[in-house]
Parts: structure tokens; C-alpha cells; sequence
């Protein structure tokens, strides 16, 4: 019903849908005005948007194979980059990162080099490549290159083990926003946030979730850039916050000195009385605060795993051609770019509106009991969020003294900074489709290699096309209540599995893929020691540190990809020397793959 | 050589320039992180080494990437490998 003229029509769709989206904030805003209470305008945002994407996920069905594994492959290069930044940034991009900067500096800014420089690989190693091959998903391009059975099947392993650890902290993500927008108990809102995913990817597959991708990310990056761009001008300090905040990055530099930053210390007796999760500014805003090698490290496994993350690699599937999958990297980096370099930027005025005493709403400095009195501290001071106690006792408010929860950077800057309440729902709403995004995607991304390589390539390959479909979706439900349930034990918070799921990727697929494409002479047996060695010797590492151990050349529970992917080298390469080359037709496949033109080496329909 | 393998060869080489010029935004300025810290080059008025993390670097992957295709795109021209637009 809506193909081939939907997709002409896309810019005119997606145009009128911006153009609705906005009338609708413009709305809310008035509404606000007119007395509409903060909780009904944060009720309406989220049950808004997401019914508009179950809407798109509805009229998205379908009933064909490659419509609901690869969206037809006619996805166009823009709007594929669209779909692909909101499938990448998802609940810590939008919710966590800010406050990651605000509270780490140029430490963690290493996550935002990382986050991107991994798509230069993404575009240069494998993308276009794998589009050539014509797969459906990442491991049936490993067990076609490589073949056999095992080789798939240790592809599921770790696609499913990286995925599913991301997965959680996408559904945490969504139960957080939607308990905190439409006030019920996290333990039921997880549930709820699954549902709104499921709507979203059940009936149509890849189809559907990139569909309601492209409407996620319109609506996250307008939460996002909306507030950084009109805090900065309330505060005068810039028409255009990105290229002219150096006086006020300057400024909190002075502030922190000032203060006593770095100087005055807080006792581990006053520590033991914050509230877990919540933390204070103990590091410099804009100094170079970390050892080379820390910061090089970390980067490095977030490029490496943005390389060997399914979810990813998949949506250059979609694109109509090999030479669409690689302008569709840049166009995806494009998007993301858009996010990421307005982060810093975020928390830079975020941490200027609190400790500045010359701006109205600085709170460094006044009394502690006019900082109670305010308002939007009585309501995230409740939300477990912020926190602030007189340790010196001299009754006035110290930098050490504040302190606050990192998704508090991104969901309170705009009450902070004294913007209606209307701009606070619509950043609900915005982190609600980031996380939505990417929890669609990763769920899909377990779900097909379960269903596509492990159901249909190897248990039952005479399956018929309807009973295909059906147990993808069969299986879409359980991987989605298996990820809540864990979702609501809270395990690991949401920044620390996003990161580990990194690792896990770069561990195991990092360069089974790579050599896949580069390396002719690498073979199945190679390629199977690669994973499996790769990922076991990365969880081993992880676990050793995890209880204690000491680790080695300054590698964290954060970095271990390093290990992983370095075992999973190595291992490649010995085995597949000592054991036989690839026959003459897995070589000629890599010659075929190397050439954009020609037919896919999978077929349009497998 | 055939063209199939001159193509390859050609493909390589962009890659071995792409990753270079990727090694050196992504990991070999930040070896520097101090010096850039205290360099007097200040793009917009900030500290280098913030500009390049929050932008600078970010923004050059975008511009690569692009380039990249561009390159590769002639490359696949040159050998006669480009698909036809209606594959």
C-alpha cells in the first residue's frame, strides 16, 4: 500500500511530519500557558510519539522475506543515514553522555572520538562490502565467506552475547524516561517501553523499524538542539553555541579555581551520605585530565566495536546499492555528528547556569536554604537525582557540596536554565525514541541472526516463507521479555553495558570481518578460533578485573576489547595459516565481493 | 594483471590514505594532549585539545568519509565496475 510511491515521496512525508511535530510543541506550549499541569505535558509527549511510531510499525507490515530482513533494499542514502543515527544513538548517547562530559571532561570526551572515527572503518573496511555480498544479516555473511555451520553459529554467539548486553540498558533506558514522563513504578514502565518497541518491529520487520528510525531521529535531534541553542542565547552567551562558547569554557575554568576545585576535598564520612549514583564536579572542565594511552584505549575499542556491531553493519544492507552503503556511512555520521558536537556544548552551559553567582541561576555560592527552596531542586532532589548538604557547615552552598545524577545533565538542564516546562517533555520524548531506536534495532538485529541462521540455514532450510516470518516474530518477543526482565534487575547501569557490549563486538567479530573481506587466505577453522578465542579470552579479562585482579598495560573493565580482539587476531591468523587454504570457489566469492558491480553473491531471495 | 586486480590494488591504496589520515585524527593527535592543551592555536577561541575532541576530530570523519567515496566512486568508474542505477 505504501510501496515504491512512499518511497519517492519520502522528503514530502517526512517534511509534513516534522512540520506536525512541530505544530504539536507549539501546542504543548501553549497548553502550558494555559495552566496544563507539568506531568500532563510530559503524559502527552511520550504516549504522543509513540503512537505515532507504532502507527508507522503498523503500516509497515509485511509478509516478504527480504521486506522484513533487509526493508527491500530500497532504502535511500539520506534517510538510511536518518535511520542509522537513531539506530546507533540511544539512551546513553542522549541521556547519559552530556553528563558523562560535565562530570569527566576530556577524559570521557575520548567516548565522542570513539563514536564517530569507528564509521571511518565502517565505511572503508566493510560496509560497502557486505552490501555486495547481498546477506541478510552478519552471520550469514561469516558462515557464507567462511562456511559451515560452525562458523554461523559461533557468529550468533557473540552477535547475540555483544547485542543483548546493549539491549538491557536500552530497555533500562526506556523504563527510566517513561516512569520518570508518566510517573509509574520502573519494575511496570520497562514493561511498557518493550511494548512500545515491539510495536514498532513485530509486524514489519527491518521495514518498520526503519521507518519509525527515521521519524525517532527527527524527533531526538529537535530535543536535543533545541534547548543547547536556546539556553545559549537566554544566557547571552551565543547565538550560535558551537562555535562561540570559548568565553564561557574560559569562564568555568576561572570558576573552578575559585571554588577550590581539585583543592577541597569531601571526607569519605560526608561521601558515605550522598545518595549512590549521584556524583560532584571533582575534575576540570576543559583540562587535559587523562594519560594519553587511557584515552587512546578507550577510543580505540569504541571504534573498533562501532566496526563489529550487528545492528550497525545491518541498516548498509537496506541501501539500494553498494555505492549508496558507503555515502550512506557518511550521511549517518553526519547525523550522529550533529548530537555529538552539540553535547559538549549542552553540558558546558548546563555546568555554567549552576555555578556561575553572576547569572540568575547559579546556585554555587547562595545559602543552602534558599538552594531547597527552589523548585526544580525539591523535584529532582525526589527523582534521586540531585543533592546537596552543608558538609563545612558554614551554611552557604560549595562546589563540593553539589551533587547530581548524570542523566540529570541532559533531562534538568532546561528547568535549570528556566525554560518553560514544555521543553523538558519534549527532551522526555527525545530520549524516549533514542533509546526506542536502538533497543528496535538490537532486538531485531538478535532476533533475525536467530531465526535467519539458526532456524532456517541450520535447523530447518525447507522452511516455507510464512512459518520463516513467524518464528522471527515469535522469537522478537521472547529475546525483547528476556532482555526486561533483566532490564528491571538493574545489573550494570547504562553507560557501563553499552560500553562492555563494545568490547563483546570487537572481541569476537572485529576481525573474522575485516579479514573476511581482506584476506583471502584467511579459512573457516581461522575464523572460528577468531571468535570463540576472542570473545572467551575478552570475558576472562573481564570477569579476572571484575573481581579484583590488576589487569595489565593499563587495560580496564572498559577497554578489554583489547585483549579480546588482539587473541582473536592472532589466533585467526595462526590457524588459518596451519590448517588449509580456502577452496578456489570461497576465493572467487572474495574476488566478486571486492567489485561493486554485478549481482550480490547471495541471491535476492535466500 | 587483470583488472580486476589493478582495481583491487587502486582500492587498497585509498584504503592505506583513508585509515592514515583516520590514525591521525582519532589516535595521533591524542598522544599530544598536553602540548595541544598549551598550543596557542585556538580554533574559535578553544583550548586545542577540547576543540579536537569535541569537534574537530568529529567533524573531519564526517568530511573523509565522504571523500573516501568520492575516490572509490572514480576508482569503480575507471575499471567500468559501477552498478547501474537500477540494480
Amino acid at each position: 500500500m505504501i510501496k515504491g510511491k512512499f518511497i519517492d515521496n519520502l522528503p514530502k512525508v517526512y517534511g509534513i511530519y516534522t512540520g506536525g511535530f512541530l505544530v504539536f510543541i507549539i501546542l504543548m506550549a501553549i497548553a502550558e500557558q494555559a495552566g496544563m499541569t507539568a506531568k500532563m505535558i510530559g503524559i502527552f509527549f511520550v504516549s504522543f510519539t509513540v503512537a505515532i511510531y507504532a502507527i508507522i510499525g503498523y503500516l509497515s507490515r509485511t509478509i516478504q522475506v527480504d521486506a522484513y530482513y533487509v526493508a527491500g533494499r530500497q532504502v535511500p542514502t539520506v534517510f538510511n543515514g536518518m535511520a542509522t543515527a537513531a539506530d546507533w544513538m540511544s539512551g546513553a548517547s542522549f541521556v547519559a553522555m552530556a553528563g558523562g562530559i560535565y562530570f569527566k571532561g576530556y577524559g570521557y570526551m575520548a567516548l565522542l572520538v570513539g563514536w564517530t572515527g569507528g564509521y571511518v572503518l565502517v565505511a572503508s573496511l566493510l560496509a560497502p562490502y557486505l552490501r555486495k555480498f547481498g546477506c541478510y544479516t552478519v552471520p550469514d555473511f561469516i558462515g557464507t565467506r567462511y562456511g559451515g555451520n560452525v562458523a554461523r553459529l559461533s557468529a550468533v554467539l557473540v552477535l547475540t552475547v555483544a547485542s543483548f548486553t546493549y539491549v538491557t540498558a536500552q530497555i533500562n533506558a526506556t523504563g527510566t524516561i517513561a516512569s520518570v514522563a508518566l510517573d509509574i513504578p520502573f519494575g511496570i514502565a520497562v514493561y511498557v517501553g518493550l511494548a512500545s518497541i515491539l510495536l514498532c518491529s513485530m509486524l514489519g520487520g527491518m521495514r518498520a523499524v526503519t521507518w519509525t528510525q527515521v521519524a525517532q531521529y527527527i524527533v531526538l535531534i529537535i530535543a536535543y538542539l533545541l534547548p543547547v541553542f536556546w539556553i545559549s542565547n537566554k544566557m547571552g552567551a551565543g547565538v550560535f553555541p558551537h562555535l562561540m562558547l570559548a568565553d564561557e569554557v574560559a569562564r568555568i575554568a576561572e570558576l573552578e579555581s575559585q571554588f577550590g576545585l581539585g583543592t577541597v576535598k569531601n571526607s569519605a564520612a560526608d561521601l558515605a551520605t550522598v545518595p549512590k549514583g549521584l556524583a560532584g564536579i571533582t575534575k576540570a572542565h576543559s583540562e587535559v585530565n587523562t594519560t594519553p594511552w587511557k584515552f587512546i584505549s578507550l577510543a580505540v575499542c569504541m571504534m573498533a566495536g562501532t566496526a563489529s556491531l550487528p545492528h550497525v553493519m545491518m541498516r548498509y544492507f537496506t541501501t539500494p546499492s553498494v555505492k549508496a552503503a558507503r555515502r550512506s556511512v557518511g550521511w549517518s555520521l553526519f547525523f550522529i555528528f550533529l548530537l555529538y558536537c552539540s553535547a559538549p556544548m549542552l553540558a558546558t552551559l548546563s555546568k555554567l547556569s549552576l555555578m556561575d553567582p553572576t547569572l540568575p541561576t547559579g546556585i554555587i555560592g547562595k545559602s543552602i536554604a534558599e538552594v531547597q527552596a527552589i523548585d526544580w531542586y525539591q523535584n529532582w532532589n525526589q527523582a534521586n537525582l540531585m543533592f546537596i548538604s552543608d558538609f563545612n557547615g558554614n551554611g552557604t552552598l560549595e562546589l563540593n557540596e553539589f551533587f547530581m545524577g548524570g542523566k540529570a545533565v541532559v533531562l534538568a538542564t532546561p528547568e535549570i536554565a528556566g525554560l518553560p516546562y514544555v521543553i523538558s517533555g519534549l527532551v522526555a520524548a527525545g530520549g524516549m525514541a533514542a533509546a526506542m531506536s536502538t533497543a528496535d534495532g538490537l532486538v531485531l538485529a538478535i532476533a533475525n541472526a536467530l531465526s535467519h541462521d539458526l532456524y532456517y540455514k541450520i535447523i530447518d532450510p525447507k522452511a516455507e516463507t510464512a512459518k520463516r516470518l513467524i518464528v522471527a516474530r515469535v522469537l522478537l518477543v521472547i529475546i525483547g521479555f528476556a532482555g526486561a526482565t533483566i532490564a528491571a534487575l538493574e545489573i550494570q547501569g547504562i553507560l557501563g553495558s553499552v560500553i562492555w557490549a563494545f568490547d563483546f563486538a570487537m572481541s569476537g567479530l572485529f576481525f573474522p570481518l575485516v579479514l573476511g573481506v581482506w584476506w583471502k587466505r584467511a579459512n573457516a577453522q581461522g575464523a572460528v578460533a577468531g571468535m570463540l578465542l576472542g570473545l572467551a579470552s575478552g570475558t576472562a579479562y573481564l570477569v579476572w578485573v571484575r573481581t579484583g585482579g590488576a589487569g595489565f598495560w593499563g587495560i580496564t573493565q572498559l577497554t578489554f576489547g583489547i585483549v579480546g580482539s588482539l587473541v582473536s587476531l592472532v589466533s585467526m591468523i595462526v590457524v588459518s595459516l596451519i590448517t588449509k587454504a580456502p577452496d578456489s570457489a570461497t576465493q572467487k566469492m572474495v574476488d566478486e565481493v571486492r567489485v561493486p558491480s554485478g549481482k550480490t553473491v547471495l541471491g535476492k531471495q535466500h | 594483471m587483470s583488472k580486476q586486480q589493478q582495481h583491487w590494488e587502486k582500492t587498497r591504496n585509498l584504503l592505506f590514505i583513508t585509515l592514515a589520515i583516520w590514525f591521525v585524527f582519532s589516535i595521533g593527535i591524542f598522544f599530544f594532549g598536553a602540548e595541544m592543551e598549551a598550543s596557542s592555536i585556538r580554533p574559535f577561541g578553544y583550548p586545542l585539545s577540547y576543540y579536537m575532541t569535541c569537534q574537530g576530530s568529529l567533524g573531519i570523519f564526517v568530511i573523509l568519509i565522504f571523500w573516501f567515496a568520492g575516490r572509490q566512486e572514480k576508482i569503480d568508474e575507471e575499471f567500468g565496475f559501477t552498478e547501474r542505477e537500477d540494480d
